[in-house]
């Protein structure tokens, strides 16, 4: 490295305290802590306790924000071949007073807060419980010296994770997610574990939230297995994200026998409560997998998917409901394949003059018509038909064993959801390998060629616009039977964005990725109306929503289960260096590219 | 009858003629190379042919039809298939894959049977297979084995462009057109290549149109030349024939200082 002659820092150098990237990262840490404070958020989730009696959700978040700023602080921009400056005690002493100024700024806030109570008039969140919160219950005089002192020292701890190794790093993450999961998961760890309540007594506190020593004990457990299993490969189920095709194929059956089990046992051990979220949650899968084919398979960016959705439940409604217009009556199976074909129809018609456009442009107009088929069920024209504001009301269940399961009997109603999903995953499983599935593949790395190859792109496309809506029609039907109530107030723009918020999170163009993004999004911070997990997060979700999906795009764009194809292409780099090597590390690349 | 034949075909993109009336003709079995100077109209004659332009006038019939104005996949159902000059696979696919979309085309099977798995459709899914490995295989042992796995994007530049041959063999043309498929090749990788072109008439049965840069290339392998420059056709004939015409040397060298200083001086009288 010695031929190196960029300006190579040297460990002389290495010593410098840069004042301004303290300034910067200290001010940064300290605006968040305001922002959170000011919104309400700590004040908001400050009721829900993960570790009782000595961390709530508020907190946690608090502690965070200087966590992250010390670890972001320390971290160096790592180029192969250059040597990475060395740590020294100057890092720490950066991650100090970065963790100060935040501190100081945090409780310059509160004193304004206290000392402008008028300030509340403007904005409500500003209230003394938030200011005796964010002061650590200390007061706001003693506040200048414990928030600067806590942000410190918990900045000083995240520029020491640097100093841990990779492997140490890693089971402390584990080890705290697993906590902090466990704390969140508490109902479903209840509701599970019914029938051995051993466990979630030893666990949980009577009042609820994780016991101090059962975090602790979580905490190792995780972290030590997580030391074991380092290097190791899970068997069956290493190879999911795996590069080689035939591993990925393995590992993916073994999983979706795993997950089969689950989904059979699951909604018999859990409560009302929990199984309507697990509805919930399976209907927004069953639109994420369709939109998938769409946005994911296809490649065309389709911001108005709730419209499918909509058609689905109305035409559920106004086949079913005794109060629609409609002169007979069907019951919820001889209307399904009715929806179907509905759902169809409204692929192709709003396909068909859309599907000439790009892009943008098929984003905007996409939106656009979302937006025209919400108004027209909504509009006094049509009322008559669709019922305008009041929607279609008294829609029956399904009928089911000589029952009507309906949003009332909601543990056998999740398996008709779940079943629906089966459906939806196995047809997108076997379209994407397939003739078609190849061609929207084509269509999606670049249109004109496909085109030029040979694939008839308006048919492709419009095919993909029929499956995807036909697919969310399932949704529209098993919503309707499961609400009861049909109107348009449900179908809102925002629908559509959360399921493309899903499918993006979740990993685009996989169907695993899906079911993730559909599970951590849906079913632990909420649906658009419906609350997840956290409950707390009700009003600051589209909030959350979208820190996540910034946090996503920036650092890990392919989602959090990766389809093959898009780890691929989103990291090309990566893959040119590896592709001379084979799984082992071996060199193939011996013959000579002539 | 011809198997291309191209009456009075025109493209001007706004005010500029790309195309200004150009006939040729293509004998199926043919090996016709295109060459003149840059801009001379020859990549957007491909274009035209290919359906990715419409032309302004004029005909191309391919196989007794008139083709002009239909869409490209359309063109290429109907047996023409082209590569590009700025190589375009799909480069996140992979090097089978991109061979199966060149075959889609050719094969049928819809939704349903790929949903219920009927056994049409995997018969169907094995023959692609098996016709995409073995039109690989038509490149020796470059672009097969662990080849077949890796994404396109990782290939070199002289296998994207064999690559991009396999996928318009794929979607099994009578008529090839080739748009510099020597471009950026060193000699050797130009000499074997001139070889493939020839075998992909003596051992495929394909017409090959090309249009070519590389002089070598094209006397080794084209059975007649045809000179573009300026969107007209200023020569045709055997490469002997052509390399030798003063016109054609004109548009590539210029005219010699004497002869454009008699012109003058005649104009002048």
């Amino acid at each position: 490295m010695t031929a190196v002659t960029v300006d190579t820092p040297t460990p002389g150098k290495a010593a410098r305290i840069d004042v301004r990237r303290m300034l910067r990262y200290g001010g940064l840490a300290g605006l968040t802590l305001v922002f959170v404070a000011a919104n309400g958020m700590l004040e908001t989730f400050n009721n829900r306790l993960l570790i009782r009696p000595i961390l709530s959700l508020g907190y946690l978040l608090v502690l965070a924000i200087p966590f992250v700023m010390g670890y972001i602080v320390g971290r160096r921009v790592e180029v192969e071949g250059i040597e990475t400056e060395p740590r020294t005690a100057a890092d720490v002493v950066m991650a100090i007073v970065s963790g100060l100024v935040a501190g100081l700024i945090a409780a310059l806030f509160a004193a304004l807060v206290d000392a402008f109570p008028g300030l509340r008039g403007t904005f409500p969140r500003l209230s003394p419980l938030m200011v005796q919160l964010l002061t650590f219950d200390f007061g706001v005089g003693a506040g200048f010296v414990v928030l600067p002192g806590i942000a410190a020292v918990v900045g000083a701890v995240g520029v020491s994770v640097h100093w841990l190794s990779e492997g140490l790093r890693k089971a402390l993450g584990v080890g705290a997610l697993t906590t902090v999961i466990a704390a969140i998961f508490e109902s479903v760890v209840k509701d599970v574990f019914d029938w051995f309540s051993a466990l979630p007594r030893f666990l949980y506190a009577p009042a609820g939230s994780l016991k101090v020593v059962s975090a602790i004990v979580v905490f190792v457990v995780a972290a030590a297995a997580s030391l074991f299993l380092r290097g190791r490969k899970v068997p069956g189920l290493g190879g999911l994200t795996s590069r080689d095709a035939g591993e990925r194929r393995r590992s993916s059956l073994i999983a979706a026998a795993v997950i089969l089990v689950v989904t059979i046992v699951l909604p018999m051990l859990l409560g009302g409560v929990l199984n309507e979220l697990l509805t919930n949650v399976g209907l927004f899968m069953l639109m994420g997998l369709g939109l998938n084919i769409v946005v994911g398979y296809a490649g065309l960016l389709d911001l108005g998917y709730v419209a499918f959705f909509a058609v689905g439940a109305y035409t559920m409604a106004l086949l079913t409901s005794p109060l629609s217009s409609l002169p007979f009556q069907l019951n919820w199976w001889q209307a399904f394949p009715i929806v179907l074909i509905m759902a169809a129809l409204a692929g192709l018609f709003i396909g068909t003059p859309v599907i000439r456009m790009r892009g943008d442009y098929l984003a905007i107009v996409t939106l656009g018509f979302g937006e025209i088929i919400r108004y027209l069920f909504l509009s006094d024209w049509l009322s008559p038909y669709f019922g305008g504001a009041q929607g279609v009301r008294r829609i029956p269940g399904i009928p089911f064993a000589g029952d009507e399961i309906g949003g009332s009997d909601i543990t056998t109603f999740v398996y008709f959801t779940l079943f629906f999903v089966a459906i939806a995953a196995y047809v997108s499983w076997r379209l994407q390998d397939s003739r078609i599935g190849r061609a929207w593949a084509a269509i999606r790395e670049d249109e004109d060629i496909a085109e030029a190859v040979g694939v008839d792109t308006v048919q492709a496309k419009l095919l993909a616009f029929v499956t995807g809506a036909v697919l969310a029609s399932f949704a529209g039907a098993l919503f309707a039977a499961k609400v009861g109530t049909v109107f348009a107030h449900s179908f809102e723009i925002i629908v559509s964005i959360i399921i493309l918020v899903v499918v993006i999170v979740g990993g685009m163009g996989n169907i695993a990725g899906v079911a993730v993004g559909a599970l951590v999004l849906i079913g632990v911070l909420g649906g658009p109306n419906q609350p997840g997990l956290l409950q707390e997060f009700g009003e600051y979700k589209l909030l959350v929503y979208g820190a996540l999906l910034v946090f996503m795009m920036l650092q890990k764009p392919e989602g959090l289960l990766p389809s093959a194809r898009r780890a691929r292409e989103l990291h090309q780099e990566e893959y040119l260096q590896d592709a001379w090597l084979d799984k082992e590390g071996r060199f193939v690349g011996s013959e000579q590219e002539a | 009858m011809p198997l291309l034949e191209i009456r009075n075909l025109k493209k001007s993109f706004g005010g500029v003629q790309a195309i200004g009336g150009v006939d040729l003709t293509v004998e199926k079995g043919e090996i016709v190379s295109i060459i003149g100077p840059n801009g001379a109209g020859k990549t957007s004659l491909f274009n035209v042919i290919s359906g990715i332009f419409p032309p302004d006038e004029g005909e191309i019939i391919f196989n007794g039809v008139n083709i002009a104005g239909h869409s490209p996949s359309e063109i290429t159902k109907a047996g023409i298939a082209r590569t590009f000059q700025n190589v375009r696979l799909f480069p996140n696919l992979t090097v089978l894959e991109n061979v199966k979309v060149g075959q889609h085309c050719r094969t049928h099977r819809g939704i349903w049977s790929t949903i219920f798995q009927t056994k049409a459709y995997r018969e169907e899914e094995r023959q692609i297979e098996e016709k995409a490995k073995e039109i690989l295989s038509f490149f020796g042992t470059r672009l097969v084995g662990y080849r077949f796995e890796q994404p396109a994007f990782v290939l070199s530049y002289a296998n994207r462009r064999r690559l991009e041959i396999a996928r318009a063999m794929a979607t099994e043309p009578t008529l090839l057109l080739l748009d510099e498929p020597t471009a950026g090749m060193n000699p050797r990788e130009s000499a074997e290549l001139t070889e493939l072109i020839g075998k992909l008439r003596s051992d495929k049965g394909f017409t090959v149109l090309m249009i070519e840069h590389d002089m070598r290339v094209v006397g080794e392998v084209s059975d007649r030349v045809i000179v573009l420059d300026h969107g007209v056709k200023i020569a045709e004939g055997s490469y002997q024939e052509v390399s030798t015409n003063e016109d054609v040397i004109e548009a590539y060298l210029g005219r010699p200082a004497e002869q454009r200083r008699s012109t003058t001086e005649e104009q002048k009288a």
